[in-house]
Formats: structure tokens, C-alpha cells, sequence
């Protein structure tokens, strides 16, 4: 099971080599064991997905499902809906909050016959890139406990990398899919702004929020990327297009960006990038260097798009209606104070006091709407290069997992998203894929990342980096 | 206009109406006054995590047709945008509104021969309701997420008098579309009005806001009463200070609101949401041709058609029935003049409930000296509300006018005879003791007698 993947789980299941319950069963067991070390999981919905395996074995209809995640054990971050379950979004904030609805890309697991098996550990609201910052303690990496596993999808990269499940979905704004799938060497889709429906995610930076696949290998995450796309009439900034991995004939032209190989970036990391370009060179790609100098803007404008966004969309996190309430409160405005003040941690706090700085009347101008202007730029750099190149090469970090507690400033955890907020302000689609490991042994992960909509050519690739054809992916 | 202490007051309004849209502005939740609390609610108006708002494209109609009909010119592309502040009525944490790209900018309405100039309309939604119950504070959030639109005028408003005459205009103008039912009282129409003196020609003075009144009469009273606050303010010496003010309706008095409102700032930006609103030309003269002809198109016609005058055809046209009413009867009808002046008895504020074939009837009788005015008045009661025709049933009550000369000859000559004092004071000179016998005339053809007949015959009574 530990190194099992959707699609061989799937032809097993088919095969009826194993009963849906009986890789149920094994994969709550695997929670439970690792569950106390690893700390990938908030909840775990034993009833649930136990009867949903036994209902799946009464009738294995697997015409109903037309899908490859059919009866497979699937997790989820904690800040989807899933309805009746607690999601707490990694914040004391919503501790013991169960969600009243569905998030579209959950239904649409359900209604591929996935089993849900558990809610899966994150940086508080999505704000963190090693995971450390949720209110239930960081979820390790399964390669190296002393490590992080990366954020701010902890958890479900954790889950998948240490074999708990197959497949698990993560959300990504600024690399929060990318980051924890390089550190621990999986794979990880951040899919185009608007092709996979946010309805029932909660909302960090509703302009750059997505969701997106964590899974092994690269054509499993194509198989759960093809569950979950798709236009939703609940959410207006989605965008319909059609998904199908390619067969690749033509030699695809790729880009590796040099503003993102220069001396911030670790040399056994850039180290990895080169080798992975000689393998696509081997493979028949072109490729070589590209100069888009539009990035270096990024980080600034991402933090302060992201934070004026985030301090909006946590708003409503009020102890009124649901949530944490501090008790004892004189009036309106100190229920407020003290709510917020209780059920915050200190990096959403942080946030959502620049965001309120960001937005104020006299700094809008200087800082919001520089920002988006940024952000404007780099999106038309991007346009520019893919007019000669199809795809563009780079780390997916800096470097690998840091040790729990190395970073100690916001500024340090802020840079290690470097090279996944271009993407991010440019809604553009980004694979992150394993590419060797360290001396030491972890993992080092590479980027691809297309026009807006190729999700398919990055699959495509990414199955022929890791050795495989593209004919049966789908 | 009469000044007072020699200022004048420079007046804007901002009119929120709610739209009556089925669905509300961003789910599908029913959009219903009056029902019981917290029953049209979804994970989208109540602020859930992870909820999504989707713009309700009639709603966006909606603000179309008020733009279009008060003139105003629709953006093609307009943006929805977040105004942020806490209040517990208001789920998310922020209202979703528009900012700087509004749906319709500029506009007019004609009061009086007075152009008040519209600044801007802009789509919005709702806040919910807070109930207050002893010590606790209940939430209603029926309300939340009920679409707006906002009507921002300038400053162009006089007087409290031109303020109230601007809101029915706007109300007729609205109602006439049908987006809104501009109930004040159920809170679908609601007034915030802008107010600073100044010495004519002068420069503008500091303004204060008076939020959220809820009567035509009320926000006469809160600017006649605002208007003099600040003229005595300033000719003691003292400052007007720029604030949001409350109108206490039991005193007819304006007092600050807490120093909060006031400094405000809303942090708006774009709602990330929802992306641009795209209303295309083709939308646009669909929304046109659906729209109702509007009351100063109908009063010229009125003037020009059947020559009833402005004054006149603003009433008839203050409901669209009513208009609707008198042009369906005037088309048959041979004495429109006669038609609108017997329409106009009745109170215009509500439908007349008369059928076109009963008014014209009725209007025709009495222009053709077959019926008088005191019958006229009978019938246009005894119609309200029956399928009574006038002419039968005038004719069948011997209810017409007694025209013949010489019959009423006789019937003068008759009470002269029976009130001989009345009939000696009126030979000696005492025009009073002629109404009695008129009176008698009357009282004997049960109101039938042509009163003009009868005057002349009576001075031929003094001969």
C-alpha cells in the first residue's frame, strides 16, 4: 500500500485483487499508526468512509463512476468543505466547526466514487510555507520527522508521501500545493486561476486561491485533476475548457528562467534543475535559458495582494455567527477584540493587519494598486515569453525542507516561496515534480509551468520525465 | 424661496430602493419581506466559509431599466467592489457594492421645471436585521444579500418641499418600471440626505449626513430642521462640523451618531469574486423597448393630445394604472377635459377602480348636458368597484337633466307659489332668497334641473 498508486490501486480494485473496504481499512490503520508522529491529519472520518467502502463493495458500478479514483481512499486539507465534518482551516478559530455544505472539488470526489477518509493538517488559512504555523502543531516530513513537511498543505502532502493515502487535494496560492510536494518528493498541481471550482474553499486570497492534486506520481495527479475540473455555475471567476493530457510529438521549446537559478537558490538545487533540463534535452525538448527580469517584483506584490485579500476574507471570522466566541464580553466591540485576538495565531494576525494597512485610504495607492500593477506587468512578461517557448523550467524552492523551527523570521519563510509566486500572480498553471534528492537524501522538486489552460501539456511532460508513455494516462 | 437668516440650503440625496428581484442579489435564496426570521438563508448570504457570491443578471437588469429611465448613461462595464466594516447584521465582514465603476453614471429628474442632476447609480446588497429583545440582540439575516441599487443625487435640492417632490417623482419613475415597490415604510425605499448652508453664491458650507429615514414626511422634517440647526450654528459664531447624523422621528430632531461612523474608512477594492459586469447593446435596447412610456412623455402628450394641463396630468400620472386608466378611456372618449377633471375627484395615490367604458360614459353624459355635476359625482362613486353602466343606469333611475325650459318654468313658478316670503324678498332685491328657491327646484327634480337653465329663469322671475 505505502508505495501504491491511484492507478494500480484502481486496476486492483477492478481486478477485485482487493475489496474497497479492505484498502479502506488499511489506509485508516496507516492514519492511526503514523497519525501521532506525522500529525497529517486533524480528523479522520473512520464511520464515514467505512460505510462508503462497504456500499462501494455492495456495487462496484464502475460505469457509474467512469473514473479512475473509483473506490479510492482520498484526503482532503482542512479548509474544504466537506459536509458534516469539522473544518477548522488549521485555526483555534474554527475549532469544532462542521461544515454545513460541500466544496464543489469535494462533491465532485464523491461523485467519482472516492472514499474520504480524513481532513488533512495546514498552515493556519493557508498562511505558511512550512506548515508550522498551524494551531495543531506542524505536520512532519515523512522523509526526515526533524524536517518540516512544508506548507501550507502540510498535512496532505504528509498523508501521501508517507503512504496513509493515495491521493489527497491541497490548495495553492502561493505554492501552498507546490512547496510541501517538492519537500517531500511527490507531486503537486497548481491548476490554472478559475479551471477547478473554489466554492467551499475558504478563502485566503480569493484572486489567486486554487485547488489542486497531490498525489505520487504524475499520472495519478492527472487522474485526480480530471475529477475535479471544471466550470461550476457557485463560482463566477471559473473559466470551461476542455482537459486531455496529449500525446507530445513535437519537440516542446522550454524556457528555464534564469531570474530563478541565481545565487538565492541552493546549488544542489540548481544542480537538479540543469540535470532535469538535460533530461528533457534527451527526451527531444529544446531547451534553453530564458530571462523574464518582470519576476523580481513578485514577492512584494504577492504579500501585499494576498494579505489586503486575506484581511476581507477572514472578516467574517467574528464569533457572531459561528467560531470561536470569547466569553465575558462587555460589548460589541470587545466580543470582536477578543474573539479575533483568541482565535487568531500570530501569522494570520500579521496578515491581516498589513492587509488593513495595505487597503487604508492613504496607502492604497503606494501599495494595493502598485501591487496589482506588478502583478499586470509580470502577467504580460509571461505572455511575451510564451510566444517563443511552450513551457518554463525552474526549482519549485529554494531549497529543501527546512528543519522544524529553522525559520525563525517572516521575511525567511516568505522567500522560500520565491519561485511559485509568479505563477500565482499570473494564474498561470504549475507542476511541481520530483527531481532527485540531496546527499542527504530529500527530495528536490522542479516546476513546469505553461500558458493558462495546459494543465494537459505539463501532465504530458511530466509522465515522460518520469518514464512513462502518455497513451494510457487517462 | 423663502431663506432663512439669508442661507440657503444645498442639498443632496442618496436613495437605496430594493430591487424586487425573486432570488436574491448573490445566491438563490427566495427574496421575501415579512417572513419569519432566518428562513431565506444559504451558506452564500450568511457568510460561510468558502461561499461564492454569483450576480443575479436580473438584478443587474434591474439597475439598467432605473438608469434608462432616469436618464442616466449605462456603463457597458462596471465593477463590483468590497466596502469592509463590522456590524453583526452584515455576515461576511463586508458588503459587496460598487466603487469606483458604478453601473449608471449621471441622470436627471425634471421637478418643477428644476433639473435635479443624478450622480450615479450603483448595485449593491442588503445588510441583515438586528432585533433587539430586552438585553439580548437577536440577527435576522433574511434581508442580507437583498439587492440595492443606491441613487446618488447632486447637490441640487433647495428646499425640504423640492427634497419631497424629488423622492415621489423617483418613486413614480421607479414604480413605473417595476423593479421596486418603493414601499417606505417596509424600508424598500430609503433616504439618506447630504446638507450644508451657504450664503447664496457663496462657497459650499460643511455637510452632515442624516441616514436612513423612512417617510417622505420625515425627511421633510429632518432638513427643515438640519437647515436651521446650521444657519444658527453658524450666526452664533460657531462651526458646522462634518458628521453622520440620526433623525429622531419622536422629537423631529437630528443628533450625531457615534464618533465611529465617522471615521470610517471602508478600505474598498475590487471583489475578487465576481469578475467585471458586462452589459452588451443588444441587453441594453432589449431593456429599452421594455420599458414603460414614463410620466413627462405621457403628461406632454396629455397637454398636446386632449389639452389637459401639466398640473393635472402630473396626478393622473403619478401610478401608471391611473395613466394607463385615463388613455384607455380618453381614446373614446369626446370630453378628455371633462374625463381628467372627474378621474382627478378621486384620491391619485391609489388605483381608480373605474373601467375606461364607465369613465368615458360618464364624462360624455356630462359633457353633453345630459347628466350635471351632482350626478356626474353619484355615479362615478356608485361605478367604484361594480360593472354598473352609467347610462343605464341613468336611465333607469330617471336620473337625467332636466334641460326643457318650460318645464322648469313651471316648476319655478310652482315654488315661488309654495315660499311666497322667498319668492316677495327675491322681487325686493335679496339674491339669497333665490337660492331657496332654486333649492326648492332642485329638491322637486331630485337633483336633475339644469343649473344654468335655472339661473336664467329665475331672473326672468324678477320681471
Amino acid at each position: 500500500m505505502k508505495q501504491q498508486t491511484v492507478y494500480s490501486l484502481g486496476r486492483a480494485l477492478r481486478a477485485g485483487e482487493i475489496s474497497c473496504l479492505a484498502l479502506t481499512e488499511e489506509c485508516l490503520s496507516r492514519i492511526k499508526k503514523e497519525g501521532g508522529t506525522q500529525g497529517a491529519f486533524l480528523s479522520v472520518l473512520e464511520e464515514e468512509a467505512l460505510s462508503a467502502a462497504r456500499a462501494f463493495d455492495a456495487c462496484p458500478d464502475y460505469e457509474k463512476w467512469s473514473s479512475a479514483l473509483a473506490g479510492i481512499p482520498v484526503a482532503v486539507k482542512d479548509n474544504l468543505m466537506l459536509k458534516g465534518a469539522v473544518c477548522t482551516c488549521g485555526s483555534r478559530m474554527l475549532a469544532g466547526f462542521v461544515a454545513p455544505y460541500d466544496a464543489t472539488a469535494v462533491e465532485k470526489l464523491k461523485r467519482a466514487g472516492a472514499i474520504l477518509v480524513g481532513k488533512t493538517n495546514m498552515d493556519e488559512f493557508g498562511m505558511g510555507s512550512t506548515g508550522e504555523h498551524s494551531a495543531y502543531g506542524a505536520a512532519c516530513n515523512p522523509l526526515d520527522h526533524s524536517r518540516v513537511a512544508g506548507g501550507s498543505s502540510s498535512g496532505s502532502a504528509a498523508a501521501v508521501a508517507g503512504g496513509s493515502v493515495p491521493a489527497a487535494l491541497g490548495s495553492d496560492t502561493g505554492g501552498s500545493v507546490r512547496l510541501p510536494v517538492a519537500y517531500c518528493g511527490i507531486v503537486g498541481m497548481r491548476p490554472t486561476y478559475g479551471a477547478v471550482s473554489r466554492y467551499g474553499l475558504t478563502a485566503f486570497c480569493s484572486s489567486m486561491d486554487t485547488v489542486g492534486p497531490i498525489t505520487k506520481t504524475v499520472r495519478d495527479n492527472a487522474l485526480v485533476y480530471a475529477a475535479i475540473v471544471g466550470i461550476d455555475p457557485n463560482d463566477a471567476t471559473g473559466l470551461s475548457f476542455d482537459f486531455s493530457v496529449p500525446n507530445v510529438r513535437h519537440p516542446i521549446r522550454i524556457g528555464v528562467i534564469e531570474e530563478l537559478m541565481t545565487d538565492g537558490i541552493s546549488e544542489e538545487v540548481r544542480h537538479a534543475v540543469q540535470q532535469a533540463s538535460e533530461r528533457f534535452a534527451s527526451l527531444g525538448m529544446l531547451v534553453e535559458s530564458v530571462s523574464i527580469p518582470e519576476t523580481k517584483g513578485s514577492l512584494s506584490a504577492y504579500y501585499l495582494i494576498s494579505s489586503a485579500e486575506a484581511s476581507s476574507n477572514l472578516a467574517r471570522f467574528d464569533g457572531v455567527r459561528y467560531g470561536h466566541r470569547a466569553k465575558d464580553c462587555a460589548d460589541l466591540g470587545a466580543l470582536y477584540e477578543k474573539s479575533k485576538s483568541e482565535g487568531f495565531g500570530s501569522e494570520v494576525k500579521r496578515r491581516i493587519m498589513l492587509g488593513n494597512y495595505v487597503l487604508k485610504k492613504e496607502n492604497k495607492e503606494a501599495y494595493y494598486e502598485r501591487s496589482l500593477l506588478v502583478k499586470r506587468i509580470l502577467r504580460d512578461a509571461f505572455a511575451r515569453v510564451f510566444e517563443s517557448y511552450d513551457v518554463l523550467l525552474c526549482p519549485t524552492a529554494p531549497d529543501i525542507a527546512p528543519r522544524m523551527g529553522a525559520i525563525q523570521t517572516p521575511e525567511q519563510m516568505y522567500a522560500i516561496d520565491l519561485c511559485t509566486v509568479p505563477m500565482s500572480l499570473a494564474g498561470l498553471p504549475a507542476l511541481s515534480l520530483p527531481a532527485g534528492v540531496t546527499k542527504d537524501g530529500m527530495p528536490i522538486g522542479i516546476q513546469l509551468t505553461g500558458k493558462a489552460f495546459s494543465e494537459g501539456l505539463l501532465y504530458a511532460l511530466g509522465i515522460l520525465y518520469e518514464g512513462g508513455g502518455t497513451d494510457d494516462a487517462i | 424661496m423663502t431663506l432663512y437668516k439669508g442661507y440657503e440650503a444645498v442639498i443632496g440625496l442618496e436613495i437605496h430602493v430594493e430591487l424586487k428581484t425573486k432570488s436574491k442579489m448573490f445566491c438563490a435564496c427566495e427574496n421575501g419581506f415579512g417572513t419569519e426570521p432566518n428562513i431565506n438563508c444559504c451558506p452564500v448570504c450568511m457568510g460561510m466559509p468558502g461561499a461564492l457570491p454569483t450576480l443575479n443578471a436580473r438584478a443587474v437588469d434591474y439597475a439598467v431599466m432605473a438608469g434608462l429611465a432616469l436618464g442616466g448613461e449605462i456603463n457597458r462595464l462596471s465593477e463590483m467592489a468590497r466596502k469592509n466594516y463590522f456590524y453583526p447584521d452584515l455576515p461576511k465582514g463586508y458588503q459587496i457594492t460598487q466603487g469606483k465603476y458604478p453601473i449608471v453614471a449621471g441622470g436627471h429628474l425634471v421637478i418643477e421645471g428644476k433639473r435635479i442632476g443624478i450622480t450615479r447609480i450603483h448595485m449593491e446588497e442588503d445588510a441583515g436585521k438586528l432585533i433587539h429583545r430586552g438585553d439580548l440582540t437577536l440577527v435576522d439575516f433574511n434581508r442580507c444579500g437583498v439587492p440595492l441599487i443606491e441613487i446618488v443625487t447632486e447637490p441640487d435640492i433647495e428646499s425640504a418641499a423640492q427634497a419631497k417632490a424629488f423622492l415621489k417623482k423617483l418613486r413614480t419613475v421607479l414604480l413605473y418600471t417595476g423593479i421596486s415597490d418603493c414601499k417606505m415604510n417596509e424600508g424598500s425605499l430609503r433616504c439618506d440626505v447630504n446638507l450644508s448652508v451657504r450664503r447664496p453664491g457663496g462657497a459650499l458650507g460643511v455637510r452632515t449626513e442624516m441616514k436612513n429615514i423612512n417617510s417622505f414626511s420625515f425627511v421633510e422634517k429632518a432638513i427643515e430642521y438640519e437647515y436651521r440647526r446650521q444657519v444658527n450654528l453658524l450666526e452664533n459664531g460657531m462651526t458646522v462640523v462634518q458628521q453622520t447624523r440620526r433623525f429622531d422621528e419622536a422629537s423631529g430632531k437630528t443628533y450625531p451618531m457615534r464618533d465611529k461612523e465617522n471615521a470610517a474608512d471602508y478600505r474598498y477594492f475590487p471583489e475578487p469574486d465576481l469578475p467585471p459586469v458586462y452589459v452588451s447593446e443588444e441587453r441594453i435596447e432589449s431593456i429599452k423597448g421594455s420599458l414603460p412610456i414614463l410620466p413627462d412623455e405621457r403628461i406632454l402628450m396629455y397637454e398636446e393630445k386632449y389639452g389637459v394641463p401639466a398640473k393635472d396630468g402630473e396626478r393622473l400620472t403619478a401610478l401608471l394604472e391611473n395613466a394607463e386608466l385615463f388613455e384607455a378611456a380618453a381614446k373614446n372618449c369626446r370630453y378628455p377635459q371633462i374625463l381628467a377633471k372627474q378621474m382627478l375627484t378621486f384620491s391619485t395615490d391609489a388605483a381608480i377602480d373605474l373601467t375606461p367604458a364607465q369613465l368615458c360614459g360618464i364624462a360624455d353624459l356630462t359633457g353633453d348636458g345630459r347628466i350635471n355635476s351632482s350626478t356626474a359625482k353619484t355615479l362615478l362613486n356608485l361605478c367604484q368597484s361594480s360593472d354598473i353602466d352609467p347610462e343605464e343606469y341613468a336611465k333607469a333611475h330617471d336620473l337625467f337633466q332636466i334641460s326643457d325650459r318650460e318645464l322648469l318654468w313651471q316648476m319655478l313658478k310652482k315654488a315661488a307659489e309654495a315660499d311666497t316670503k322667498s319668492a316677495a324678498d327675491y322681487r325686493n332685491g335679496k339674491a339669497a332668497a333665490g337660492k331657496a328657491l332654486v333649492g326648492r327646484v332642485m329638491a322637486e327634480s331630485r337633483g336633475r334641473a339644469d343649473a344654468k337653465i335655472l339661473q336664467e329663469l329665475l331672473q326672468e322671475l324678477k320681471k
